[in-house]
């Protein structure tokens, strides 16, 4: 029980500690695309550091949501993390804790908590922000529970580990319509979710036209740092379940010993920076959809997970 | 006895042939429409293939051919001959229903169509009826919705081309040895059908100056 602990926190670490990682060497990639130098791939952990350095300031306006609310976007990428397969093929020690549906609450969760803070404020582009995401969310949403209940239904589970192992059993499977399908409906779902190009242009620096961004306009200090680690380990989290749980369920150490775990570790970063790479393409040639449009692309997300379910529902 | 992958392959062309379908419902552009047909008619030689070599049959094999040389390679020369700037042109195409309301509608035609073919499926009794049977319907019924709800007639011939496509989807499965005569008929006929479409198309630009056909609603008197 004690290494079954102790492999769970080692999962925690690796995603607190890489998350940035990752974000940096997304962003040297893209700027790398655009034929620019890019910053250093260690220049999120800097600015984190450089942020936590810094004095706080809180508008007199704002109430306890504000100050709170970093703290919980922090937090709840930590717990999803022990609820998914990461490094072990094998449940760990909290993995029943929680399944497919309570890793989307948790997530939500933080990004309610982000959103209340923004309209705390009295900064107006908070608002704007907030009630984009919001949007965006509510249009998000019908797709993530299809995706799920079709994942499930597959599976015969909720809990992520089992859905994983269902993949790997049997290998004609992994050619099913259903579970293609649900892999691109899934892809459009993140790139909805973070803010990726073509719902959000995620460098952009305009306020009037942000939905993710402008949420965290307020933020400074411990706060600001806060938030960007926890953007950068969300993204590391639904790029962890899309990889180890839809499109590469392969390469996961079965093996309950301290090395084996520790070796998985460079394989989950390979297949995150097989992600990278396919986002990158992804967002260097596509142009961001203009604000009424993104229930289009939401739309045909839907079409296309309502048509996942429907090949697998109707021909079995 | 079937190959263990077979099925799965033949099931993930049928799911990119209806997503295929789906796109041409739903795309604006009036080129990615066209390149969305070509995929459609890819799937659909891919489809043609797997079951013609897992069943060994020649006659599918070379409907896959002849599929290929015309739905990839002569429909869109035959287009690119008669229409020119029309359609290699970029410009968005017109729709009576809005994108998301359209594309929700087939999602429901789709439905339909699998809880119509499902009781006809055990009827025919082939090893691959219960995949593409529901699927070339639904090709099928998407390509109706799609002539009804664009109002632009190159899209429109997109849908009825599409019609065909899913029409052929379908009975790969239903009849293994499909006599060659019938493809080899069809595959003139559909090249010349686009032909005249696109003559006649090229007729209506010249006269009224645009192809979208949705606003030629009243006749006038000269």
């Amino acid at each position: 029980m004690w290494d079954s602990i102790l492999f769970n926190l080692i999962q925690v670490a690796v995603i607190v500690g890489l998350a940035p990682l990752v974000e940096g060497v997304l962003h040297r990639l893209e700027e790398n695309v655009q034929s620019k130098r890019g910053p250093n791939i260690f220049q999120v952990y800097r600015d984190i550091w450089k942020f936590l350095q810094k004095d706080e300031t809180v508008s007199a306006e704002s109430s306890w949501i504000f100050r709170f609310a970093p703290y919980v976007a922090f937090v709840m990428p930590v717990f999803v993390v022990l609820l998914i397969p990461v490094l072990t093929r094998y449940p760990l020690f909290l993995a029943f804790m929680g399944d497919m549906l309570a890793a989307g609450f948790l997530l939500a969760l933080g990004g309610f908590f982000v959103s209340l803070a923004a309209v705390d404020t009295a900064n107006p582009y908070g608002p704007v922000g907030a009630s984009r995401t919001r949007m965006v969310g509510f249009l998000a949403e019908p797709v993530f529970m299809i995706v799920f209940f079709t994942l499930s239904f597959m599976a015969g589970s909720t809990i992520p580990y089992i859905v994983q192992a269902g993949w790997t059993a049997t290998p004609g499977g992994f050619f099913e319509p259903v579970h293609i399908l649900t892999m691109l409906a899934f892809l459009m779902l993140i790139l909805a979710d973070e803010s990726r190009i073509p719902v959000d242009n995620p460098s952009g620096h305009f306020e009037l036209a942000m939905i993710g961004k402008s949420k965290y306009l307020e933020y400074s200090g411990r706060g600001a740092a806060l938030i960007k680690w926890a953007g950068a380990m969300k993204l590391m989290v639904l790029i962890c379940i899309f990889m180890n749980v839809l499109v590469t369920p392969w390469g996961l150490t079965g093996e309950h010993t301290l090395i084996a775990v520790l070796l998985a570790i460079p394989l989950i970063l390979l297949k995150v920076f097989a992600f990278i790479i396919v986002l990158v393409i992804i967002e260097s040639s596509l142009a961001k959809l203009r604000l009424f449009r993104i229930s289009e692309f939401l739309s045909a997300a839907f079409v296309i997970c309502i048509l996942a379910m429907v090949t697998k529902l109707m021909t079995s | 006895m079937l190959h263990m992958l077979t099925i799965p392959l033949d099931a993930c062309c049928g799911g990119f042939f209806l997503l295929t379908a789906i796109g041409i419902v739903g795309t604006r552009q009036m080129l990615a429409c066209l390149r969305l047909y070509m995929v459609q008619a890819l799937f659909l030689v891919m489809a043609a293939m797997l079951i013609g070599i897992e069943l060994d049959s020649g006659d599918l094999i070379a409907v896959a051919i002849i599929t290929l040389i015309t739905k990839v390679i002569a429909i869109p020369w035959v287009l690119k001959y008669t229409l020119g700037t029309e359609i290699y042109d970029r410009r968005e195409i017109d729709q009576v229903l809005s994108i998301p309301l359209a594309l929700l509608i087939s999602a429901a035609l789709i439905l339909f169509s699998y809880f119509v073919a499902t009781p006809m499926v055990s009827a025919v009794g082939q090893p691959f009826t219960d995949i593409n049977l529901p699927i070339g319907l639904a090709g099928l019924v998407l390509g109706a919705f799609t002539v009804t709800v664009r109002r632009e007639a190159i899209a429109q011939l997109m849908g009825l081309l599409a019609m065909e496509n899913g029409v052929f989807f379908a009975s790969i499965s239903i009849v293994p040895h499909l006599p060659i005569i019938a493809e080899i008929s069809a595959a003139i006929d559909v090249p010349v059908m686009s032909l005249i479409i696109g003559l006649l198309v090229r007729r209506i630009h010249k006269r009224v100056g645009s192809t979208a056909v949705g606003d030629l609603a009243a006749l006038r008197e000269d």
